[in-house]
């Protein structure tokens, strides 16, 4: 035996961010534009994507549900007669702690694509490594509660730093909080100056008008950018 | 958790090249923009690699500091904090990703971001011996040491 040096030159996620392109052509060819939505768990993302729901007006969304285990949130979200897809991560290592592009992938079968022109990908509750995989999304948004502390871009600025859109949820706690909203948009700031942030309260609807526009918003430029033929995303 | 996922990442990566071949280094760039922690990766590589061909393969990771370049500027800055006297001010340990010289927002990422799999160490068979050649020696001296024990510590290096 002899020791032998291959060269590889490969980006440990390039599998992964194969698979991810192949799922955005999936998206592309239905004109369906992709969303990733990521928080630590119990941020709201399920309660914000409900409210959200209640705004569509005609347009067709579909979701994908990322936990490790059960369903709860996709029979929260099935109640809208939109297309619900659980995917549950618990067959990996003790349960994978996030959406990885081959995840999405064998779920998108269930998935009616020619019947939805957006697709949201809530994430398994996590902000460390659903910042890692590439699902194939066209935008990625992220929420904050405030019951989290103001210095959790300084901890997860990963995370922070690969979202265009961070939402700040719970508003309707500050009352009751010794939480300093302008330091955590400064935080945001230092990580990721072009993150657009978006203060809500799910619960009271203040504010989720503007998460609907935005969202809404990136279906509507991928189908504008399709339209015209610019299959090319900067990315 | 991060350096878990990463770890698996970096195992489908290796044993794609490795083609059958007991691999003995792994040689990776990971960049300090990752985030990912260099003893921790180590510690999830050895697990992750049981029962493959990266079982005990020594991870020589290559640290690379980050460089951000101005789209208004041009002005290049590694994003990382300084290192000044000890502060117990947070936000004085956060990565600056506005440009220190002009305000400006938008930045490109140099280095810093990379994850990347440069060359893997493989043990390969001799060459079957051409017919009148004498006997093969499968085990000659320095072809005996196995796989490095999955516990190797291998110290990252700096990058200047």
């Amino acid at each position: 035996m002899h020791q032998t040096k291959v060269k590889v030159a490969e980006d440990a996620l390039d599998a992964n961010t194969t698979i991810a392109n192949a799922n955005r052509s999936d998206f592309d060819r239905n004109g369906v534009a992709c969303v990733n939505l990521m928080s630590a768990p119990g941020a709201g993302k399920t309660t914000l994507l409900e409210r959200t729901l209640e705004l569509r007006g005609e347009r067709r969304i579909g979701v994908l549900e990322g936990d490790v285990q059960g369903s709860m949130d996709a029979d929260r979200l099935s109640v809208h007669h939109i297309p619900v897809i659980q995917i549950n991560t618990d067959s990996g290592f003790g349960g994978e702690c996030h959406l990885d592009a081959n995840m999405v992938r064998s779920a998108l079968p269930d998935m009616p694509l020619d019947e939805i022109d957006l697709l949201v990908v809530e994430n398994v509750g996590n902000l460390v490594c659903p910042a890692e995989f590439r699902i194939g999304e066209d935008a990625k948004a992220m929420i904050c509660s405030v019951t989290e502390g103001e210095d959790k871009p300084l901890k997860y600025p990963l995370m922070f730093r690969s979202c265009e859109l961070v939402v700040i949820n719970k508003i309707d706690l500050l009352p009751h909080l010794d939480f300093d909203v302008d330091r955590l948009v400064a935080n945001i700031d230092q990580v990721n100056p072009e993150a657009r942030v978006l203060l809500l309260s799910a619960r009271t609807g203040e504010g989720v008008a503007e998460f609907a526009e935005w969202l809404f918003g990136v279906a509507d430029r991928e189908h504008a950018s399709v339209s015209v033929g610019e299959h090319v995303h900067s990315h | 958790m991060h350096e878990l996922s990463v770890s698996s990442a970096i195992v489908d990566t290796v044993l794609r090249h490795a083609e059958g071949r007991q691999v003995t280094v792994v040689h990776l760039k990971v960049g300090r923009l990752r985030q990912v922690v260099p003893d921790s990766l180590e510690f999830y590589f050895g697990i992750v690699s049981r029962d493959t061909l990266c079982e005990g393969a020594r991870l020589e990771q290559q640290l690379i500091n980050g460089l951000m370049r101005c789209r208004a500027c041009a002005g290049e800055w590694d994003p990382a904090p300084p290192i000044t006297e000890h502060s117990l001010d947070p936000s004085s340990m956060l990565p600056q990703f506005r440009c220190p010289a002009c305000g400006e927002a938008g930045a490109e990422i140099i280095a810093g971001d990379e994850l990347q799999v440069e060359s893997i160490d493989v043990d390969t068979p001799e060459q079957d011996p051409s017919p009148g050649e004498g006997p093969r020696h499968p085990v000659g001296a320095g072809s005996t040491n196995g796989p490095s024990p999955s516990h190797t510590h291998s110290h990252p290096r700096e990058e200047t």
